[in-house]
C-alpha cells in the first residue's frame, strides 16, 4: 500500500444520506474474481442519470467524495471501496460512515475523514459556488480544506499511523504469531471445529 | 482487567478471545473461533494468499458454501450465467487447494451461510463467529459475537485466525412485554431499526435483552440478531439460555457426553451481570408493536403496517426530507397513502433473515387450504437443503403449490440480485428478507420489507396485508 500523507483533488459534492454499498456498486458486479477494474461499475445505477453529479464534466475527474450522513451502509462488500479507488477517489468525507465500509477503506487506502454536518454543507457550498474546486485533506495535520473552510476531521490513530507508513496488516498481525500459537493451546477441546465433517 | 468487576455479555466474550492487548492505540488481537466463507467475497482473499505464499491457518476452524449466486431451479444443470459459474468454480477450486470443508449446490449442507452454521451446530454460544458478509450478526442469537467483514479481512482471517479489532461500544435493547399473535420478531427488529435509525447502532454491539426476547424461539432470536446491521450495529447479541441449548444439543457439531457438560457450565456464565454498564439504552414496549413494513428504500423507513405512508413535508431535518422524498418517488408511492392499499407483484418469503423451518411453518399454516390472490408470484425459498427437506417431510411444499406459490432449492434468491430470482424494473414486492435498498431485489425492483405472517396474508390478499386482515382474524 502506498503511504498517504497529502490528498488534493478536485471535490465532489454527493448530496445524499445513507448512502449504501449496493448503490456504490450493484450486486451483479460482485461476480467478478478479481480486485481491479470496478471503475466502471462505480454508482452504475445512478449513472444513468444525465444530471448525476459525477457526469457533470466539472467533477467527472474528481479524487475527493463529499457526502451526507452514514456513507457506505449495509453489505459488507469490499467492491465498494474498489470501485472508489478504480474510479479514481483517494478520500471520501462524510459525517459518519457505516462500520465495515470504513474498516474496509482502512485497508484498501481510501481515506475516510468525519467531519461534523455543517462542514459537509458548508463544503457542498463553495462547490456549488464554484465547481471544480480543489479538497485538500491532509492526514498529517488532521483537516480538511475547501476554499474558506477549513476544519479538523476525526481519524482513529491506529489508521492514520497505517496509512501514513502504508503498512499491511497480516504482516504487522503475524509479528504476534508466537501469541497467536499460545492462546490456541489454551481453546477448550469442546469448542467447535469445522473438521473433522460430522 | 478486575475479573470480579461487573461486564456485559459482549465484553465477556471478547476478553475471552484477546490474543493481545492493544497498547497506545493499538487494536485488540482477537482470536476468531469460526469463520464462514462463500464465493462472493473471498476470491480475491485467497488470491492474495497466493500471492504471499501464506496458507490458510486453520482449515479446521473454516467452513464455505455457495449460496449467493446459485439458482433455486435447476440445480442439476450447469449454472446459466457464465461469470456466476466461475466465481462457484473459483470457490470450489481454492477450497480444495487450501484444504477447507465446502458444501456445494447439491450437497445436503449447502444453503445460506448463516443457515447453515446454526444447523450444524458450528454456531455455538461465547465464540466470535465472521464471515465475508454483513448479515453475520445472525449467529450473535447464540451469545456468539458474530459480525461481517471485508474481503481484505477474510484473507486476515485466513491467514491469521485473528483480527486487529477496537473494542466496541454496548447498546441494551430491552424489549419487555408479550407480543400479540400475528406479531412476530422481525416485527421487533424492524420498529427498533425505525426507532435507532440506520446509523444508530453504529459503533456499537446490540445486546437483545427483556421477556419478549427470551420468549422468542432460536429462529426468531436469529432474526433479529440479523437485522442488526440494518441499524449501523456490527452485531447483534442475545445471552444464551435453556431454549438455545435445548436447539444445540445433539447437532452435528455441539458439545456431546462431558464435553456438553462442560461447555454447558460454561455458556451459563454468558450474561450480562448484574450492576454492569451500558454505553446506551433502548427501551421497545412489544404489547404494543404491530406487523410493520417498510415504505422507503432503507430499512429505518418502516412504520406500521395499519398507518400511512408519511408526509416528507412533516419531517424537518432537510437531508432527511429529500432523502423521504427521493424515497417516495423511487418506489412509486403518496404521501398519506395507506399502506394497506398498495398492491404487489411479487411476494418473496426466503432470504438469511427468515428462512428457516419455523419461518416457513409460520408462512405455510397461514396459506394453507387458500389460493395466491391473482397476478401475483410467490417464492418460498427454503434456507438450506436441509431445510426444504425438513419443510417437505411436513408437507410445507405441498401447502406452498397448491395455494399457487413455487417451491425451489436452497439459496439467497431474490434478497440480492446476484442469481437469477429478481425483481423486473417497477415490479413491487412484499420480501421477507432484510434490504429495501434502490435495485437490491433486481433494477428498478420496488422492496416492502415484511414478516413471514404478512407476506402470507399479502400473498393471499394482493395487497400489503397483515393475519390480523384475514376472515378468520389473527393466526
Amino acid at each position: 500500500m502506498d503511504k498517504l500523507t497529502v490528498i488534493t483533488g478536485v471535490g465532489v459534492p454527493l448530496k445524499r444520506t445513507n448512502v449504501d454499498t449496493d448503490q456504490i456498486i450493484p450486486a451483479e458486479f460482485l461476480k467478478r474474481v478479481t480486485k481491479t477494474g470496478f471503475e466502471d461499475a462505480l454508482f452504475q445505477r445512478w449513472r444513468q442519470d444525465p444530471e448525476f453529479v459525477l457526469n457533470q464534466p466539472a467533477f467527472a475527474q474528481g479524487t475527493v467524495l463529499i457526502a451526507g450522513l452514514d456513507f457506505g451502509t449495509g453489505s459488507s462488500r469490499e467492491h465498494a471501496v474498489w470501485a472508489l479507488r478504480d474510479y479514481g477517489f483517494q478520500a471520501v468525507i462524510a459525517p459518519r460512515f457505516a462500520d465495515i465500509f470504513r474498516g474496509n477503506s482502512g485497508k484498501q487506502g481510501l481515506l475516510t475523514a468525519v467531519v461534523p454536518e455543517s462542514v459537509v454543507e458548508a463544503i457542498w457550498a463553495e462547490l456549488d459556488a464554484a465547481p471544480g474546486t480543489e479538497v485538500t485533506v491532509n492526514l498529517v495535520d488532521r483537516t480538511v480544506t475547501c476554499g474558506s473552510v477549513i476544519s479538523p476531521f476525526d481519524i482513529d490513530d491506529y489508521t492514520r499511523w497505517r496509512l501514513m507508513e502504508g503498512l499491511d496488516d497480516i504482516g504487522l498481525t503475524l509479528r504476534h504469531e508466537a501469541a497467536i500459537t499460545e492462546f490456541e493451546t489454551h481453546r477448550e477441546s469442546w469448542r467447535p471445529t469445522t473438521l473433522p465433517a460430522r | 482487567m478486575n475479573d470480579s468487576a461487573p461486564r456485559t455479555l459482549a465484553q465477556k466474550v471478547w476478553d475471552a478471545h484477546r490474543v493481545v492487548t492493544g497498547t497506545n492505540g493499538e487494536p485488540d488481537l482477537i482470536y476468531i473461533d469460526l469463520h464462514l466463507v462463500h464465493e462472493v467475497t473471498s476470491p480475491q482473499a485467497f488470491d492474495g494468499l497466493r500471492q504471499a505464499g501464506r496458507p490458510v491457518r486453520r482449515p479446521d476452524l473454516t467452513i464455505a458454501t455457495e449460496d449467493h449466486n446459485t439458482p433455486t431451479l435447476n440445480i442439476t444443470a450447469q449454472i446459466a450465467d457464465p461469470v456466476s459459474r466461475t466465481q462457484i468454480e473459483t470457490l470450489r477450486a481454492n477450497a480444495a487447494e487450501f484444504g477447507i470443508r465446502l458444501h456445494s449446490l447439491g450437497d445436503i449442507e449447502q444453503g445460506i451461510v448463516h443457515v447453515v452454521g446454526p444447523q450444524l451446530g458450528l454456531t455455538q454460544p461465547g465464540i466470535t463467529v465472521v464471515c465475508g458478509d454483513s448479515h453475520t450478526s445472525t449467529h450473535g442469537a447464540f451469545g456468539a459475537m458474530a459480525f461481517g467483514i471485508g474481503t481484505s479481512e477474510v484473507e486476515h482471517v485466513l491467514a491469521t485466525q485473528t483480527l486487529p479489532l477496537k473494542p466496541f461500544k454496548t447498546m441494551a435493547i430491552n424489549v419487555e412485554g408479550t407480543l400479540r399473535p400475528g406479531v412476530s420478531a422481525k416485527d421487533i427488529i424492524l420498529a427498533v431499526i425505525a426507532k435507532i435509525g440506520t446509523g444508530g447502532g453504529q459503533g456499537y454491539v446490540l445486546e437483545f435483552r427483556g421477556s419478549a426476547i427470551r420468549a422468542l424461539s432460536m429462529d426468531g432470536r436469529m432474526t433479529i440478531c440479523n437485522m442488526s446491521i440494518e441499524a449501523g450495529a456490527r452485531a447483534g447479541m442475545v445471552a444464551p439460555d435453556d431454549t438455545t441449548f435445548a436447539y444445540l444439543k445433539g447437532r452435528a457439531h455441539a458439545p456431546h457426553g462431558a464435553e456438553w457438560d462442560a461447555a454447558v457450565e460454561y455458556w451459563r456464565t454468558l450474561h450480562t451481570d448484574e450492576g454492569a454498564q451500558f454505553d446506551a439504552e433502548v427501551f421497545i414496549d412489544a404489547d404494543a408493536l404491530e406487523p410493520f413494513v417498510t415504505w422507503g428504500t432503507n430499512p429505518g423507513q418502516g412504520v406500521s403496517l395499519s398507518d400511512n405512508v408519511p408526509n416528507p413535508a412533516d419531517i424537518t431535518d432537510p437531508n432527511e426530507r429529500a432523502a423521504a422524498e427521493r424515497a417516495l418517488e423511487y418506489m412509486g408511492l403518496t404521501a398519506g397513502q395507506p399502506m394497506k392499499s398498495i398492491p404487489v407483484d411479487v411476494v418473496f418469503m426466503g432470504s438469511c433473515t427468515n428462512s428457516r423451518i419455523e419461518d416457513l411453518r409460520t408462512f405455510a399454516s397461514i396459506i394453507k387450504g387458500k389460493k395466491l390472490a391473482d397476478g401475483v408470484q410467490l417464492l418460498v425459498v427454503p434456507g438450506s437443503a436441509r431445510v426444504r427437506i425438513e419443510a417437505e417431510a411436513e408437507g410445507i411444499d405441498t401447502i406452498v403449490e397448491e395455494f399457487g406459490g413455487e417451491w425451489r432449492f436452497a439459496g439467497c434468491s431474490m434478497c440480492l440480485g446476484m442469481n437469477p430470482d429478481q425483481l423486473t424494473p417497477g415490479q413491487r414486492s412484499a420480501s421477507t428478507s432484510n434490504r429495501n435498498f434502490e435495485g437490491r431485489q433486481g433494477k428498478g425492483g420496488r422492496t416492502h420489507l415484511v414478516s413471514p405472517q404478512v407476506a402470507a396474508a399479502t400473498a393471499i390478499r394482493g395487497t400489503l396485508s397483515s393475519p390480523w386482515d384475514l376472515e378468520n382474524g389473527a393466526n
